[in-house]
This record gives structure tokens, C-alpha cells and sequence, in this order.
């Protein structure tokens, strides 16, 4: 290579960045779902990209992930070009089920070591340490009693938990959850906010995709605030909504009938 | 006389222990992905393999590896193409597999048509000296990338995306997934037959997922009911003098009945447990 930054011309990524996109354009059949967005994210940072339905912050997601093709941009993971980053055990992505768990009977603790698996390990069985690191993120959550049983047989919340052991297991620093809170109970809300908080403060990265801040406003930093009928695909990013205040013109937020704060909401 | 005084005999009973083995290997993956019909299309381009065998009288089981290899890799591409419509693409490639087998055999001179029948469903005594050491090559081959990749093939069946993002190509490894479907489906092609290989991919999962509690305890115990059916199912063909496919594919369906009544108390039992 004879470019003396992997940028090219462009500002070299700091070296806290975990994830940078500039000016990303997303397309499907020709309508842009994403324009021109500008997201970078430090490490440490504890992140909810908000929006309703079809606001594009699963593409957003999935386009920093690589599981999308943007038609321009750059797209940067850790400081590296996205088609040039390697280190995907520093990323776990923390699904709100995993669909082959529910076709075929898969344990818990198959669950959390399947964390584990990557090209990078193809040629050996996992080593002490490993089991070891699985094993500690299972008790952290709360389930090793039940690592024998199916995935498929526990609760919602419990099913959530154990996705975050398996994502804790891999030691990943980055750490992007899909609507970890959606269908949730109270009790399982609890031991997940106190996990999340406990993440942050040993400084992993989170990201979290979803509609709704019930039970994690108070751990966000940021807030990132997407709406498909404006110019704009990020109409907000800044400091999470405090109850009371307005967050944006087409953003409002309000006590929910349980008197919980921090509840955001788009209007429709 | 018993039955292993016969060297066809022994023969298709080492080639039913192999296919015994390695379908549910594969079918495991296979069920968890919900591509339990992909064996069965399989099955059906390997045909079109046969007839052309018969057709330019070349060896069948290459010729048959050789169309099952490249219809999974077509197939594979029809389906990274077309999300939606690749169901429909699919059952196009099936049909014109097994219209293409039955065309190309009928062409071909001789008495190749009605041989095509041990094809589609299995035959006791079709089993060549020299096709043994190529079936068990092939078998190793499977064990050997299963045993090599098949953490990363269960991550895939998982969740594509949530592999991708562990670094795992999830295109190769799906392509790979068809391609050992193909080799699975040559390698029983003799004993079971073309039109019902799959059921031995499939039928001994299903069976066996009904009482377990890990993917892993699922793969064990279909294999263990994958070997019974195939060797029960031939040595009971070879008393009855029906052909083995139909008698394996009914054995492991009765398998699948008993761990479907056995299951009732155990569910019942686990549930109060909790």
C-alpha cells in the first residue's frame, strides 16, 4: 500500500473510534433508506439508535455490521475499512432469538459456547480458558442451573440472558443489541438493565436498537434519533432525553402509564 | 444359508452402515437450517447424473457426483439471488433433474430405462467391489470436513447474520452444506435409491429431536437411529424381497412413531420438573 493512512485522504480515524460512517447511502430498489449518514461511535460509549418501524436503524446496524451493502460511504470498524476488518471476535452481535435454536433442540450451554465459534478456532477444541470465560459469563447472567436445558424451552427474558452470555463469552468489546428489552418481564428487565450497567463500566461498547427506553434511559449516553420523513436520516444525536424535555420537534417523550420515565416515542 | 455368505450381500450392508452414518450427520444441519427438502432436490439432479451415464456410458456414480455437485452449487446460488423466489427456482431444478434422468435414460441403448428403477428406489445387489472404496472415501471425506468445520456450519444454522459477524463466510459454508448434502445423497443413491435418500437425511433428526435437549445429544442419536433403520431396513428387503429403499425409509418412520409416544411422558415429566 502506498497510501500512508488506510483512508486515504480522508481524517484518519481516532483511535477510540469503534465505529465510523461517513456519508453512507443506503438503497433498496432505488429508494434510499440511508442518506448521507455521519455516525461515529467511541469506545465506551453506551448508544440507542431510536426510531419507529422503517426508520432504517436496523439497516443502520446492519450496514456498520457489513450485513448490508451501502451503494457510497466508507464504513470503518475499530479503525479499520470495513472490507479490510478481521478481528470479528472484538463485535458480538446479541439477537432477540437465534432461529436455528427453535428447529433443532439446542442447549443453553451450546447456546453460549456457539459465542465461541469462529475461523479463527477451526482447528482446535476450545481451550480451558474459553470454557472457562463461557461458564463465568453463564453465572453472571444468572442461568448456569439451567445449561442443560433446551434454549427454546425458557422464558423471552431468560432466552435474552443467555444471548448475552453467549456475546459475553466471545469477550467482545463492542457489544449491538436488537430490542434487548422488547417482551421482557419486570424481574428479567432488572438483572438485564444491572448487566448492561456493569458492561459499562467496564468499558464495553454498547449499542442498542430499539423503539422504546424503558428500563435502559438512565444507562444511555447517547442518543441517536432516526425518521424516514425527514431530509435528514439522523434527525437527533446527543445526550439521552431527560423525562420533561423535548428531545426534537417530531420527538416527544413522556411518563408511560406506569409512571416509568424516560420513555420515548415517535409520533407516528 | 444366512445372509452374509453373500458377497452383493456384505457389500450392501457396509454401504447401508455407511449412508446410515453420514445422512443424519448432514441432515442434522440441514433440519436446523429448514432446508429439510434440499436432499430430496438433490436427489433428483443426481438423476439427471444417471441418465447420463447410461446415456455416453460413463461410470454412474461420478457422473451422478458430478450433476448432484454442480446442482448444489446452483442451487446455492439461485437461493443467494433470489430471496423470494427462490423457492420456486428450486422446485424448477427439481422437476427438470428427474425429467432430465428418465429423458436421458430412455435414450440411452440397452435396458438402461428399467435399471433406472434400481436407481430411484434402491437395489440389494447393485453394489460394485470397487464402488465400496469410493463410498467409503467419500464418508470419511464428510467426517472429516464435519469434524473440521462443523462448529462453523451449526453457528450458520444458528443465525447467517449473527455468523457473519463472528467472521464465518457464510456463503462458503452454505455452499458446503449442499455439496455434502450431494455427497450424501451418492453415496445412498445404490442402497436407498435417488427418491428416497433424503428421508434417511431427515426422518431419523426429526425422530430423534422429539427427546433431546442439545444439538449435540440430536446428531448422536439420529445417527444411532440413521444405522439401525438402514441395516434393519436391508436385511428385512433381503427376507421380503422388496427393495431396501422403501424398508429403511419405513423402519426409520416407525422410529420416529415409538420416539413420537415416548416423548409424551418425558415433555410431561420435564415440565413438572420445572
Amino acid at each position: 500500500m502506498t497510501h500512508e493512512h488506510p483512508h486515504g485522504d480522508e481524517t484518519p480515524a481516532t483511535s477510540d473510534e469503534v465505529v465510523g460512517l461517513s456519508r453512507v447511502c443506503v438503497e433498496f430498489d432505488g429508494d434510499h433508506v440511508l442518506e448521507d449518514v455521519d455516525l461515529s461511535i467511541r469506545q465506551g460509549e453506551f448508544v440507542a439508535l431510536l426510531g419507529p418501524n422503517g426508520s432504517g436503524k436496523t439497516t443502520l446496524v446492519r450496514t456498520m455490521l457489513g450485513l448490508q451493502p451501502h451503494s457510497h460511504g466508507r464504513v470503518a470498524l475499530f479503525g479499520h475499512p470495513l472490507s479490510r476488518f478481521r478481528d470479528w471476535q472484538r463485535i458480538a452481535l446479541v439477537p432477540q432469538r437465534l432461529p436455528g435454536a427453535s428447529s433443532i433442540p439446542v442447549s443453553v450451554w451450546e447456546a453460549v459456547l456457539s459465542g465461541l465459534i469462529s475461523p479463527k478456532r477451526r482447528w482446535r477444541p476450545y481451550l480451558r480458558t474459553e470454557r472457562a470465560a463461557a461458564t463465568q459469563a453463564l453465572t453472571d447472567v444468572g442461568l448456569w442451573s439451567k445449561r442443560h436445558e433446551r434454549l427454546d424451552t425458557l422464558s423471552g427474558g431468560q432466552q435474552r440472558r443467555v444471548l448475552i452470555a453467549r456475546a459475553l463469552a466471545s469477550g467482545a468489546d463492542l457489544l449491538v443489541m436488537d430490542e434487548p428489552t422488547a417482551g421482557v418481564d419486570a424481574q428479567n428487565l432488572a438483572s438485564l438493565t444491572t448487566l448492561l450497567a456493569g458492561l459499562h463500566e467496564h468499558g464495553t461498547t454498547i449499542i442498542v436498537v430499539t423503539h422504546e427506553l424503558t428500563g435502559i434511559a438512565h444507562l444511555i449516553t447517547r442518543a441517536v434519533v432516526l425518521d424516514p420523513n425527514s431530509r435528514e436520516t439522523i434527525v437527533f444525536d446527543g445526550p439521552p432525553p431527560v423525562p420533561g424535555h423535548h428531545l426534537h420537534d417530531h420527538v416527544h417523550h413522556h411518563e408511560s402509564e406506569l409512571g416509568r420515565p424516560g420513555v420515548v416515542e415517535l409520533e407516528p | 444359508m444366512s445372509l452374509l455368505d453373500f458377497d452383493f450381500m456384505r457389500r450392501a450392508l457396509v454401504a447401508a452402515a455407511l449412508v446410515g452414518l453420514i445422512a443424519p450427520l448432514i441432515g442434522v444441519f440441514l433440519v436446523q437450517r429448514r432446508l429439510a427438502l434440499l436432499g430430496d432436490g438433490m436427489g433428483h439432479v443426481a438423476l439427471t447424473g444417471v441418465g447420463l451415464a447410461f446415456l455416453l456410458g460413463t461410470a454412474p456414480i461420478p457422473t451422478a457426483m458430478a450433476a448432484a455437485v454442480a446442482g448444489a452449487f446452483l442451487i446455492e446460488f439461485i437461493r443467494y439471488r433470489s430471496r423470494t423466489a427462490g423457492d420456486v427456482a428450486l422446485a424448477l431444478l427439481f422437476y427438470g433433474g428427474i425429467a432430465g434422468g428418465v429423458m436421458f435414460a430412455s435414450l440411452a441403448p440397452g435396458k438402461a430405462a428399467s435399471s433406472l428403477n434400481s436407481y430411484l428406489f434402491g437395489s440389494l445387489s447393485t453394489v460394485a467391489e470397487g464402488d465400496i472404496w469410493a463410498l467409503a472415501l467419500l464418508c470419511l471425506g464428510v467426517v472429516a470436513v464435519v469434524a473440521v468445520l462443523g462448529r462453523e456450519l451449526f453457528a450458520v444454522s444458528l443465525d447467517a447474520d449473527i455468523a457473519a459477524v463472528q467472521g464465518i463466510r457464510v456463503r462458503t459454508m452454505s455452499t458446503l452444506m449442499a455439496v455434502l448434502a450431494a455427497v450424501v445423497v451418492v453415496v445412498g443413491m445404490r442402497v436407498v435409491g435417488l427418491l428416497l435418500v433424503s428421508a434417511i437425511m431427515i426422518v431419523p433428526v426429526a425422530a430423534a429431536q422429539q427427546v433431546t435437549r442439545s444439538f449435540r445429544a440430536t446428531a448422536v442419536l439420529a445417527i444411532v437411529l440413521g444405522l439401525t433403520a438402514s441395516l434393519t431396513g436391508l436385511v428385512g428387503s433381503f427376507y421380503v424381497e422388496v427393495p431396501p429403499g422403501p424398508t429403511i425409509v419405513l423402519v426409520a418412520l416407525l422410529s420416529f412413531a415409538v420416539l413420537a409416544v415416548v416423548a409424551v411422558p418425558i415433555r410431561r415429566r420435564r415440565r413438572e420438573v420445572r
